[in-house]
């Protein structure tokens, strides 16, 4: 009895020293994954957050453990992949296109104890972040760029699909295209795809030849920018600065910039003070860059974007302040109003000095 | 000099065992590979096609992807056997997602057993409708189906583009482009608890008996074996060789579209701008690694499935480029051409005087 009693005992001491021993594990590294839509070789998006990503691996070193899976389908393939992530002791999972938003939600519910970050996306939960950019502010600089640069007066803009996120920066870099060339329009070509060079080379000779001198994009290669050097007509660099491809014709280009926030959210996590939340960050926060200008770019020219940007950044400028009129030419936003971040969440039109018509 | 020499006669065995020989060569090429890449080559393989099945989830994913892959590869290698080219099944796919999806949207929150059997066959219907026009247009007009059927593919991911973006869009989704989430009764049922794998499964597999029976055990599949490989020799026979084009066309319709319709009331739950990597294109590799033969497409639909999962889970696992999953899958089929021109034809080293 009394032996059967000690081992008793030893087994429960046993039991509580294997206990004990539990936050050896918290020297394990942090995983961190990523899913991306495209290659990590697109030199635009998804380049961007791989840059992120190695943010991460740099700040933490071997404390950190990164992973991701490229050219993922917007489909039934994510919601494997994420949860497979989730499954292999992944601590956060950050998933970077608008399409992955309902898998990533659906996977969140099955793995409680893994954080999810969803870019682009408005389904939130307890574990369920989501973060996007103000890109809309950058178009504002690059649209006020096109204005005094433009010599035709038509800008050809590719867009991938027509969602609010797009028509956003349509729209933005209308009003401010506008402000300063009245007369100038911007014409739309949509290649429905967010990573396609042939069809985004494609659309930019198409618009070329339609007379436009300024190329603009919203679609992740290079590829526009490439037509425009050898056609030699300026153009705007799309998620990350592509002076190389095109060092004569990029006038500048809309940076992405994520490796604050991947490398905030993952020190949270590391330290346990991660919670659920819903950022839009811009210019201010430096969540959206402007890359250098291109040498083409004028003084006087920078002038004007530095000012606008500095304005958007000091709060004295709103890309949707009123007036605003629509394709129809009426006044939709009254003057000294702005749109709401809800309304342009959801925006739908397009504003007046857009060419075409919405596809719906 | 190196000349290729037709063989008197090809050897049926190998002819069976050409996609084996294919696999065989593609391994070793891959340890080759990963050796360069300075991976393990074992653990790289394990990584590749083994460890995807090592958890039920993983079994029954590979049941998810290759669900599609069978269902067309199934109804093209009939087609192809009676060389009727149908390259649009991407096309029917999105057709039978559209007609579907469509009648599970139109019946929205509406309860009732016979949903589901209905989006089935509004899917097949709309399947055979899109292949329907190539169909026609070769019959009347001797139009290529090769090319219609696949210009009709981006037609029809327009149309589908057009009602996500328009008239179906989820009210409650802030403009973004997403039908509503289909309801229970518009979504397959799970065969397996807590995975994914749907009923879709279930009827790829009895596609696969019902054609392998079809053509091998009735005059239809007769038919379709004697046009495809003597079509002179049929027309003597009596054998019309339009109503075989209708025949294959329509088949291979009726089964993308029920697989269009098996992915979106399945893993995707809901219509979506572009709902299908590939799977119709895909589809043409698996019906001819599979031998245009209905059970030879079920293991290369299989495989082709664990290629996929394999590519994914080489990223994860050991941080390998997805790119080479694309080089592993072009290695597989080089490889089987090469096998199958081998046991085609024999090489003869001839020297110049004999030329």
């Amino acid at each position: 009895m009394h032996k059967r009693a000690f081992i008793k005992v030893l087994s429960g001491t046993l039991a509580a020293a294997v206990l004990a021993t539990g936050p050896v594990s918290a020297q394990d590294p942090t995983k961190v994954a990523f899913v991306y839509v495209g290659p990590v070789g697109d030199h635009g998006w998804t380049y961007r957050h791989d840059v992120g990503r190695k943010a991460v691996e740099a700040e933490f070193g071997d404390k950190v453990e990164t992973t991701y899976v490229e050219s993922v389908a917007e489909g039934a393939d994510a919601e494997r992949v994420i949860r497979n992530l989730a499954s292999k002791g992944n601590d956060l999972v950050f998933t970077t296109s608008f399409g992955y938003m309902n898998p990533t939600a659906k996977v969140a519910k099955q793995f409680p104890d893994v954080k999810f970050e969803h870019a682009t996306g408005y389904k939130q939960a307890a574990n369920l972040a989501t973060y996007s950019a103000r890109f809309y502010e950058g178009r504002a600089v690059i649209g006020t760029i096109a204005g005094h640069m433009t010599k035709s007066g038509i800008i050809g803009y590719i867009g991938s699909f027509p969602i609010p996120e797009v028509v956003r920066g349509i729209n933005a870099f209308t009003i401010a295209m506008r402000k300063v060339r009245p007369d100038a329009q911007v014409k739309v070509v949509w290649v429905n795809s967010w990573y396609d060079p042939g069809k985004e080379g494609d659309a930019a000779k198409a618009l070329i030849d339609q007379g436009a001198d300024i190329i603009a994009q919203h679609t992740d290669s290079p590829a526009p920018l490439q037509v425009a050097e050898q056609r030699g007509v300026y153009a705007f660099g799309q998620a990350s600065d592509m002076r190389a491809f095109a060092p004569k014709a990029q006038l500048t280009a809309i940076v992405d910039e994520w490796n604050y926030y991947y490398v905030d959210r993952t020190r949270a996590v590391m330290e346990g003070t991660w919670q659920s939340q819903d950022v839009w960050l811009g210019l201010k926060e430096g969540m959206v860059e402007i890359a250098p200008y291109g040498d083409a770019v004028p003084e006087d020219v920078r002038a004007a974007a530095d000012s606008v940007k500095q304005a958007i950044i000091d709060g004295s400028l709103h890309p949707f302040q009123g007036p605003i009129a629509n394709q129809a030419g009426e006044v939709v936003v009254a003057e000294g109003e702005t749109v709401s971040d809800k309304d342009l969440l959801g925006m739908n039109w397009y504003v007046e000095g857009v060419q075409g018509e919405l596809p719906k | 000099m190196l000349r290729l020499e037709r063989r008197p006669q090809n050897s049926r065995t190998m002819m069976y065992l050409s996609p084996v020989f294919a696999l065989a060569l593609t391994l070793a090429a891959g340890v080759v590979l990963f050796s360069i890449m300075r991976v393990d080559p074992a653990e790289a393989l394990y990584a590749f096609f083994i460890e995807p099945l090592t958890t039920t989830y993983g079994i029954t994913e590979l049941g998810v992807k290759a669900t599609p892959l069978i269902l067309i590869g199934v109804a093209l290698a009939i087609g192809f056997r009676a060389s009727v080219w149908n390259i649009g099944a991407e096309g029917q796919l999105t057709l039978g997602a559209i007609a579907g999806g469509g009648v599970g949207l139109a019946l929205y929150e509406v309860e009732g057993f016979w949903v589901l059997p209905l989006m089935l066959a509004a899917a097949i219907a709309g399947g055979m409708a899109w292949a329907a026009i190539p169909a026609f247009l070769r019959t009347r007009f001797n139009a290529n189906e090769i090319l219609v059927s696949l210009m009709l593919t981006y037609v029809a991911t327009l149309l589908l583009s057009y009602l996500v973006h328009g008239p179906w869009r989820d009210p409650g989704g802030f403009n973004f482009p997403e039908s509503r989430v289909f309801h229970d009764a518009a979504t397959l049922p799970i065969i397996v608890d807590g995975s994914r794998l749907h009923l879709g499964f279930a009827l790829a597999l009895f596609v696969v008996v019902a054609t392998w029976v079809m053509i091998s055990r009735t005059l239809i599949g007769f038919q379709v074996r004697v046009i495809g490989s003597a079509p002179r020799a049929g027309q003597y026979a009596g054998f019309s060789q339009n109503a075989i084009i209708w025949l294959t066309l329509l088949f291979g319709g009726a089964c993308a579209g029920l697989a269009g319709v098996v992915e979106v009331a399945g893993p995707i739950g809901q219509l979506l701008p572009s709902i299908s990597p590939g799977y119709g294109f895909t589809a043409i590799i698996v019906a001819f690694v599979g031998r245009l033969h209905p059970l030879g497409v079920l293991l290369a639909g299989l495989l082709m499935a664990l290629s996929y999962l394999g590519g994914e889970n080489a990223q994860i696992s050991l941080n390998l480029p997805l790119a080479v999953t694309g080089v592993f899958q072009g290695l597989l089929l080089f490889m089987l051409l090469a096998c199958d021109v081998l046991i085609r034809y024999r090489i003869r080293l001839r020297t110049r005087s004999a030329t």
